[in-house]
């Protein structure tokens, strides 16, 4: 096994996760996407850790980190989205344009 | 294991404990005053050990420890160049506190959470200063943001506000996955998480182009955090359809956290490869300059202008960056600093103009730019406030804008080649741009006659409640004091460039 292997699914994941944001349209499947994206940032980090053979494991510390933050993340996003959704009965995010950026 | 220094992370302790406290008294009294009040007190408390660590030198108790403390092996580090900036969030959250007070009354709010959140955002922005790995510094940059996310749509039967929240909440968590895999590259070429380990193992893995990939992806995902170009299309959204005194802690507090990121990372982490990363900040710099200046002259509405302003002046903090591309590392100090004294300024400066707006909005009941006409014939105090900070802006001398605008010159001209002089020229003419559309809001508040129809006696009557009135005249002096001792600005961000001297040499 090469450390190129671990990359290329942690950076597939990552892309796919991309495809997805730009693609969906309803925001809990765009919130999805990013734990994708996230998830394709803990493979990397892992299989860098390994790799580097990290005395301190910051990377897999690192990870447990990322992991809490897209808990919180989720957790957050879900509240606006809901309340989002109790005003306008859509989740789309075509829909926001209330204001034009 | 490492003995804790407790007076260096006492700010970080107390704005801890004061949040947890402010939760207690939440729940235990429906006065809700009484938990701004603990907030207060507690960004009162958090403010002490700030200047009693900045000064430990000359201070008897603690002269032997020094001002620069190294905490958890390198992770944590408390030195001027932290202190300064621990010392202007604690500033911009006392601010925006003090506008929240008086606008939460004017509707139907959840009062004390709000509070909790704010200083749960300030509190990230604290220790994002001093945070000097990734770790520490991702963990920060979520804590200022996750709170911002909520309080932008705590308004929440208003449509605007949700649309605020969700435009700023999926831009942020994209810009954060961006920044997470650019650090995963970085981890792996260099194998280290810590910013001054970094500066050693970058310079071997500088020609990868992987290695550019990551310092781009890592530098993009701070450019939504300031609102530079590529990730500033929420800006003007979520500040107009934020509750306004969140606008000013996301405009000002949450942008500065962003720029002191962006400042460790470009200038601790990888100050031997600006050829990198000064080439692209120099193109987001150009172009957050020139789209916000220019986008901003058609705006009809004032926060959306402040808002545009703001993307331009994000351009003008990071026309710094863009000079060191070529600079060599005796400069680098000098380009440190003037971010640093512009920063100083910003905040100051944008946090008054965001209070007198509210105020006036708050009086004539809109925010358009035509409805304020002939605002000087029933409030000539607010219209001269509102003068002030917006000339400030505009840049005009005795008020602090100028000086901010002149160390930006004086360093990107200072580094002597043409990465500097090409960006100080866009920076010049965005300059006058800008008083364009400056002066276009001054113009019908002083010029035009009242809108015919209006409420002259509800116009007439409107009070300016203690804690913004307190709120303005802070922000007055500060702006009238830096700009006529630009000396204080120019010091501090001196006294926090030793950081970076102290890598360089």
């Amino acid at each position: 096994m090469t450390i190129i292997q671990f990359i290329l699914v942690g950076s597939a994941l990552f892309a796919l996760g991309i495809y997805g944001v730009i693609t969906r349209r309803n925001a809990v499947l765009v919130l999805a996407s990013v734990e994708l994206m996230l998830a394709g940032v803990n493979v990397n980090l892992v299989a860098f850790n390994v790799y580097l053979q990290d005395p301190i494991l910051s990377g897999q510390i690192f990870v447990l980190f990322i992991i809490g933050l897209a808990a919180a993340e989720v957790a957050i996003g879900i509240a606006i989205i809901l309340m989002i959704f109790r005003n306008r009965q859509s989740a789309d995010v075509a829909d926001l344009n209330l204001m034009k950026g | 294991m490492f003995p804790l220094d407790y007076h260096a992370l006492l700010p970080e302790i107390i704005l801890a404990t004061t949040v947890l406290v402010m939760l207690v008294v939440d729940l235990t009294t429906r006065k809700k005053h009484f938990v701004a009040l603990t907030a207060m007190v507690g960004l009162f408390a958090a403010f002490v050990p700030v200047l009693t660590l900045a000064f430990c030198d000359t201070l008897e108790f603690c002269a032997a420890a020094g001002v620069d403390r190294v905490l958890f092996g390198g992770s944590y580090v408390v030195d001027g160049y932290a202190l300064v900036f621990k010392g202007l969030f604690i500033f911009a959250a006392f601010i925006a506190l003090l506008l929240s007070i008086g606008y939460l009354e004017t509707d139907r709010f959840y009062e004390g959470e709000y509070y909790f959140l704010l200083i749960v955002s300030a509190l990230g922005a604290v220790v994002m200063a001093s945070s000097r790995d990734f770790i520490t510094m991702i963990v920060a940059l979520e804590l200022v943001s996750g709170p911002a996310f909520l309080l932008a749509g705590w308004r929440k039967g208003d449509p605007r506000s949700n649309e605020a929240a969700l435009k700023f909440f999926i831009t942020g968590v994209i810009a954060l996955a961006l920044l997470l895999f650019g650090v995963s590259l970085l981890y792996g070429l260099t194998g280290t998480m810590q910013f001054d380990q970094m500066a050693l193992a970058s310079v071997a893995v500088a020609e990868l182009p992987l290695f550019t990939l990551g310092v781009i992806f890592v530098l993009l995902g701070f450019g939504f955090k300031v609102s530079a170009v590529p990730f500033h299309f929420w800006t003007p959204d979520t500040y107009e359809g934020a509750p306004k005194p969140v606008t000013a802690w996301i405009a000002v507090g949450s942008k500065a956290a962003g720029f002191v990121g962006l400042l460790t990372v470009a200038y601790l982490a990888f100050p031997g490869v600006t050829e990198v990363w000064g080439p692209v900040m120099w193109v987001v710099a150009v172009l957050s300059m020139t789209i916000g200046n220019i986008v901003a002259i058609k705006q009809t509405n004032v926060i959306r202008l402040l808002g545009y302003s703001s993307i331009a002046q994000a351009g003008f903090m990071l026309a710094p960056f863009g000079a060191a591309a070529a600079s060599g590392a005796d400069s680098l100090g000098q380009v440190f600093s003037a971010t640093v004294t512009y920063l100083i300024i910003f905040v100051v400066m944008n946090l008054g103009a965001f209070a007198v707006v509210i105020t006036i909005g708050s009086r004539v009941g809109s925010y358009e730019l035509e409805d304020w006409a002939g605002l000087l014939r029933y409030a000539p105090g607010l219209a001269t406030v509102l003068a002030v900070f917006f000339m400030s802006l505009a840049g005009i001398p005795p008020l602090a804008g100028w000086f901010a605008k002149f160390a930006v010159f004086q360093a990107t001209i200072g580094v002597g080649n043409w990465w500097g002089y090409s960006i100080a020229i866009v920076a010049a003419l965005n300059a006058v741009i800008a008083f364009v559309y400056y002066s276009k809001v001054l113009k019908p508040a002083f010029f035009d006659p009242v809108p015919k129809g209006a409420d002259l006696e509800m116009l007439d009557a409107g009070e300016i409640p203690a804690p913004i009135g307190f709120a303005l005249g802070l922000t007055v002096f500060g702006v009238i004091v830096l700009g006529v001792f630009p000396g204080v600005a120019a010091n501090l961000g001196q006294y926090s460039a030793q950081v970076v001297a102290a890598i360089g040499g």
